[in-house]
């Protein structure tokens, strides 16, 4: 039987009857106002705001604004690193990938994960041990101050604010259907939160806000796929058994099917997913909130293991959701079953927690969806504003000559700025198509960050101008390759052939900025370049051994 | 002009084995994460028929699944290797090293 849409729309109404005079008729992805999903939002929202009124009395040096002082342990850091990483495209992204392509989203999660091992084993200590506040401080530790953290700066600021306006989009786009809100009051709703979060709290007030989060976010995963696993008799081969009966691709939803057939696709992406992953600059800043290497080390160790297991929930709730959604008339679009999904692709998780816990779990998960937005703009807030104060402002331009307060006060501007820049750009990008930002967050990080700062640590031969050389080169060809990509020449620009057939750069941009970076410092015969290769020796043994680094302060 | 302090590391004989020590682990370990996964994606590129070969005669679930769980639960079994030694023999040795240094 195939309802027609305007009963779905009132069934839909009757989830909240005293507030569908409220809700806009016209638009269909906009839902009715949901009140206990605002409550509880407006829950989290006090308890945030309390720690940022603690945190702001705490928070007087720039390393307190920074880092926390340094004084996080390595389990709460942990936690907040799975928090900044466990954003609202993941749960709502992988896990609807799965709802969709089956094994195929299976395979994009394991990606997402393999980085973290790998950043444990190449880069947590030296990270912690050479590291102050920024990436850059790594990068430049001994090369020219200037160019290099200059360049290091930009690449952060460039992934920062391409991915802060992939979070605007979405977190317009969420709360508009879950909580009945305008896009534009949503968008400015997080700007605002995000700015003082970050202005008044810095580092200790973000990091609280990642921690409750990622505690929120693993509970509701959690709760959900145990009342998706009871719906099948625990038995997940009851469960994939209904999940080849109702997908209609059949038993191929079980195995590898098309979007990662070409190796050079899948190549591509896996490179660029684990490498961006360890070059971004908001993830990077956790390692300077521990007081030494042993407590990083810790850190990614809690940290691998809640987004390991959360990624498995994700997709056992993708693959509960294949049969109890996608058969279920209610969750699409004129009750069509197969048709188009209410509020779009991303959603069947949000489907599911209704499905199995009703509104109230609905409710709860929009909740902790929008804190989880609010979570990760703020620690992108925070690493872009320390971009700007910390590298550009007392590094570059007043060469060190600035007294702390003066940063301080020049960070918590910035961090204005970028609220403001993000509210402008999410509203700005409201109807764009965004899925080419994550392309580009993700390429830049792996081809222009990426390369600089594993060869700073790794390859004595380094020196600034192979650096900037290759730096250069593997963000140009990271952009340029994005632009000629599907996702923009074809999508945005609306030609008919893409230039470039694959998805993801990192494979040509990440290999380009390796090998033009090499043959660069090479050739690179300076003065400068000798005296850059000499002082490898101290910093090598710093970075092995933390002596020299900055240790934490009493908190 | 390298900082005496730096000098006196690299000379001591501790620093040398802690750095063949924990970088032969830290490689070894990357070895088989990135070897695995890599291992993994080309097998979804070539063969991809392999993982979907069902777990059970006629059963849903297949042998790509507890595969690709393992890739997961086995790396991060790994980061608790390399923390386990990298916080514990080689912490020793590194604090071995700072103290003998700074004395």
């Amino acid at each position: 039987m195939i309802r027609i849409a305007s009963a779905t729309l009132l069934a839909l109404l009757s989830a909240a009857p005293a507030f569908a005079a409220g809700g806009d008729l016209g638009a269909i992805e906009k839902q009715p106002v949901n009140l206990s999903a605002i409550g509880m939002f407006l829950a989290f929202v006090v308890l945030t705001l309390g720690i940022t009124y603690w945190a702001a009395n705490r928070t007087k040096s720039a390393s307190d604004f920074y880092t926390a002082g340094g004084g996080i342990t390595g389990f709460q850091n942990g936690l907040a690193i799975a928090g900044d990483y466990m954003s609202a495209a993941t749960l709502l992204g992988l896990s609807s990938l799965v709802f969709a392509k089956g094994f195929d989203g299976f395979i994009y999660t394991i990606s997402f994960f393999v980085g973290w091992p790998i950043i444990l084993f190449l880069m947590a200590e030296r990270l912690r041990n050479l590291g102050r506040f920024t990436f850059a401080d790594i990068a430049s530790y001994r090369l020219d101050q200037s160019k290099i953290r200059t360049f290091a700066a930009l690449g952060s600021l460039a992934v920062v604010c391409f991915y802060l306006i992939v979070q605007m989009v979405g977190a317009g786009q969420l709360i508009k259907l879950l909580f009945g809100l305008d896009y534009a009051v949503a968008v400015i709703l997080v700007g605002v939160l995000m700015v003082v979060y970050v202005t008044f709290g810095g580092m200790i007030a973000t990091t609280w806000v990642q921690i409750i989060k990622a505690c929120l976010m693993l509970g509701g995963g959690a709760l959900l796929t145990l009342l998706a696993l009871h719906h099948f008799g625990f038995s997940l081969e009851a469960m994939a058994q209904s999940a080849v009966d109702s997908h209609k691709d059949g038993i191929k939803a079980m195995g590898p099917g098309t979007m990662l057939a070409d190796p050079v696709s899948a190549v591509s992406m896996s490179l660029g997913l684990v490498f961006g992953t360890a070059a971004l600059p908001h993830i990077m800043m956790r390692f300077f909130t521990v007081p030494n290497a042993r407590e990083a080390r810790k850190s990614v160790f809690v940290a691998s293991g809640i987004i390991g297991f959360f990624f498995l929930l994700v997709c056992i709730l993708g693959m509960a959701a294949i049969t109890i959604v996608g058969t279920d008339p209610q969750f699409f679009e004129g009750g069509k079953v197969g048709g188009k999904l209410l509020g779009g692709g991303n959603m069947p998780i949000m489907h599911l927690s209704k499905a199995l816990g009703g509104d109230l779990f609905l409710g709860f998960l929009s909740a902790v969806a929008f804190a989880t937005i609010l979570a990760v703009v703020s620690g992108l807030a925070l690493a872009g504003a320390s971009a700007i104060s910390h590298d550009i402002y007392a590094r570059v331009i007043k060469k060190g000559q600035c007294t702390e307060q003066e940063e301080l006060r020049v960070s918590k501007l910035a961090s204005l700025f970028l609220g403001a820049l993000g509210v402008l750009l999410g509203i700005a990008f409201e109807k764009q198509n965004v899925a080419f930002l994550v392309g580009l967050t993700f390429g830049i990080a792996a081809s222009a960050n990426f390369p600089i700062l594993i060869l700073s640590m790794y390859w004595k031969g380094l020196t600034t101008k192979g650096a900037l050389w290759g730096g250069l080169a593997g963000l140009i060809s990271a952009v340029t390759l994005v632009i000629l990509s599907k996702a923009v020449w074809v999508v945005v620009l609306e030609n008919t052939a893409p230039i470039f057939p694959y998805e993801h750069p990192a494979l040509f941009s990440m290999t380009l900025a390796f090998l033009v970076t090499i043959v660069v410092s090479k050739l690179d015969r300076s003065e400068q370049a000798k005296a850059e290769i000499a002082a490898y020796d101290d910093q090598f043994v710093r970075s092995q051994t933390g002596i020299g680094a900055a240790a934490a302060s009493s908190h | 002009m390298s900082d005496p302090i730096y000098e006196r590391v690299r000379n001591n004989p501790k620093f040398a084995e802690l750095v063949r020590r924990r970088g032969r682990l830290a490689a070894l370990l990357s070895v088989i994460v990135l070897g695995a996964y890599y291992a993994f994606m080309m097998v979804v590129a070539f063969a991809p028929d392999l993982l979907a070969q069902p777990l059970s005669e006629g059963g849903a679930l297949t042998v790509g699944a507890p595969i690709g769980a393992a890739i997961i639960v086995v790396s991060w079994l790994l980061t608790g290797v390399y923390s386990r030694f990298a916080n514990g023999p080689f912490e020793q040795l590194n604090n071995d090293i700072v103290r003998e240094t700074l004395q």
